[in-house]
């Protein structure tokens, strides 16, 4: 395999430039009277799995859209791979990055090699029978490559279109719901996929309604409902947004429980959810443990669980959409 | 970015490869309409009869007959290219195929050659085989008429000019369009429009000379080299991939 059909030039070629590979600035878009994004800024770094969460209708198709020059901002600006979106360098940013739709967007009649093969020339791309087999060889499709997409399940056809966005070896790779309709293996390939293209050093701005999956991929998220709500790593944004909790399970429960935490040093407050089981907020859950486990036995309980309760990137989405607190940040 | 022919090789030999594959088109623009303007043109003019030979009705009646042969030219692409672009929008291509370097004119002069390619051979092919049978049993007095300079020549002209406004009036109207059927019935409607005047020359109602055939054709070959222009500056890859208005 030469190194021109090697996933990652491209992005080399950009690293090597030292500027972030997005870098969004008050970007806004209205169609008519609604407002689609409102004022969003954010950068990803090259080499980053970056995910875009929100509800439907938040703005994440029409980012991508937007970065991709699809359409135009209607306020602000964006930089891709270091270049300034505007009307003369549509054709260049879009040689640099590729794009799945939500949708495959497939040309039905078509085989799956035609169907590359057409986009392989679209991208002006060299050696392209080597580089279709290997986008075929990385979604695992080498065997349907003759098949007509028409043929082929949702399943499959969303792995056609991700091979076409690898065809081209792009430096930023945009991917919208890229698992979905796929079945839990098809989707756990999807994310060893996505997993060894950022050790190419390729850039993947993914959006996704499973939270799971950005939790599990993303380096970090962007959390926007029309704006942009929060951004960070998923340990940040739970720990900007939930205290940290110890959870206990005892046999019986405490007779005097306020005296008993008050002795434990880090226990800023408790509560008891059910009989006999206790959720403590604390600074540091590995600190105040071994002292609060020696308290406890200390006064004759019989401890059964110790151990912290861990925020879900699920409950910090639910806590900013699903609490309507669409103005935080 | 410069013009790139090799991107445009890509758009026609994806547009040639799914012609093949679509019964719509293999069978209806490839087949019953060829075929249905070849026996029209030949029956006309095997059904006249010897006492109209002389006639002045023998200008009408073969002006009649090539007149189908230019009606190949402006119904087969219209419909094709009214396709062209709101029929990528409806199947859900069109967003993937504008992801990449494409840039307008290149998507337009692919679409339109994709087209252009088999109008072109079927009705240069449907004026061959005719040409052959008025050749082989056509009376010899209308032998001389049909194989005359001046008809020769506004077939040979007109069938590619004929095309292109067709085309280009196609590809327009697939580009602002909401629906596959609308575009296509406006497309083929906008195509007959300069087919009116070459009728009217055919059938003698305005009286058809060197001078006025050439300048008319001129004026056809300006229409069909700015009209990839105008489209690309209709082309509005917002409009197409949201539908709304900005």
């Amino acid at each position: 395999m030469t190194s021109s059909t090697t996933f990652g030039s491209k992005a080399a070629r950009v690293r090597a430039a030292g500027e972030p590979a997005l870098v969004v600035e008050h970007l806004t878009k209205h169609f008519g009277s609604r407002i689609a994004l409102d004022d969003v800024c954010f950068e990803v770094e090259q080499g980053e799995v970056f995910g875009l969460l929100g509800p439907n209708g938040a703005g994440k198709t029409t980012m991508i859209r937007i970065l991709g020059t699809l359409i135009k901002p209607t306020f602000g600006n964006a930089t891709v791979t270091g270049i300034s979106l505007s009307r003369e360098t549509g054709s260049e940013i879009r040689a640099r990055i590729s794009i799945m739709p939500e949708t495959p967007g497939l040309y039905l009649r078509l085989t799956v090699w035609e169907n590359l093969e057409c986009f392989a020339g679209l991208y002006q791309l060299s050696h392209v029978n080597e580089r279709i087999r290997k986008a075929l060889a990385s979604v695992n499709l080498a065997d349907r490559q003759n098949e007509l997409c028409g043929s082929l399940s949702k399943g499959l056809r969303q792995r056609v279109a991700l091979a076409r966005s690898l065809l081209s070896d792009p430096a930023v790779l945009f991917l919208d719901e890229p698992t979905s309709g796929l079945d839990p293996v098809a989707a756990h390939e999807v994310h060893d996929l996505i997993g060894a293209l950022r050790e190419h050093g390729v850039t993947t701005l993914v959006t996704t309604h499973r939270l799971e999956e950005a939790e599990r991929l993303c380096d970090r998220v962007a959390i926007v409902n029309t704006k942009l709500l929060l951004v960070g790593k998923p340990d940040t944004l739970r720990a900007d947004l939930f205290s940290r909790k110890l959870e206990v399970r005892l046999s019986s429960r405490l007779r005097d429980p306020s005296r008993v935490f008050s002795e434990v040093l880090g226990v800023k407050h408790w509560e008891e959810p059910e009989a006999g089981s206790y959720l403590l907020d604390v600074e540091d859950p590995d600190l105040v443990a071994p002292p609060l486990i020696r308290t406890l036995v200390g006064c004759g309980a019989d401890v059964l669980a110790v151990g912290e309760r861990r925020h879900s990137l699920e409950d910090v989405y639910l806590q900013l959409i699903g609490d309507g607190a669409g103005e935080r940040k | 970015m410069t013009f790139s022919w090799h991107r445009v090789g890509a758009i026609v030999k994806k547009e040639l490869k799914d012609y093949r594959r679509n019964r719509f088109v293999v069978i209806l623009t490839m087949t019953v309409l060829p075929l249905v303007f070849v026996l029209l043109p030949v029956i006309q003019l095997f059904t006249i009869r010897v006492s109209e030979i002389s006639s002045s009705k023998l200008d009408t009646r073969i002006g009649i007959s090539l007149l189908y042969m230019l009606i190949v030219p402006a119904i087969i692409p219209s419909a094709l290219s009214a396709y062209s672009v709101i029929g990528e929008r409806e199947q859900g291509t069109l967003e993937p195929l504008l992801t990449t370097p494409i840039r307008s004119e290149e998507l337009l002069v692919g679409k339109a050659l994709a087209v252009s390619i088999p109008t072109l051979v079927v009705a240069y092919a449907i004026y061959g085989i005719f040409l052959i049978a008025v050749g082989a049993f056509a009376n010899p007095a209308l032998q001389v008429v049909v194989f005359g300079q001046a008809h020769l020549l506004v077939e040979l002209l007109f069938i590619p000019l004929l095309a292109g406004w067709s085309i280009w009036v196609g590809i327009a109207i697939s580009t602002r369009s909401a629906d596959v059927r609308v575009a296509q019935q406006l497309s083929v409607f906008a195509s007959l429009a300069p087919l009116i005047i070459v009728a009217l020359l055919a059938l003698n109602v305005i009286k058809p000379t060197l001078v006025l055939t050439l300048l008319l054709a001129a004026g056809l070959l300006v229409l069909d080299s700015v009209g990839w222009r105008l489209v690309a500056l209709m082309f509005d890859r917002e409009r197409l991939i949201v539908g709304e208005p900005r």
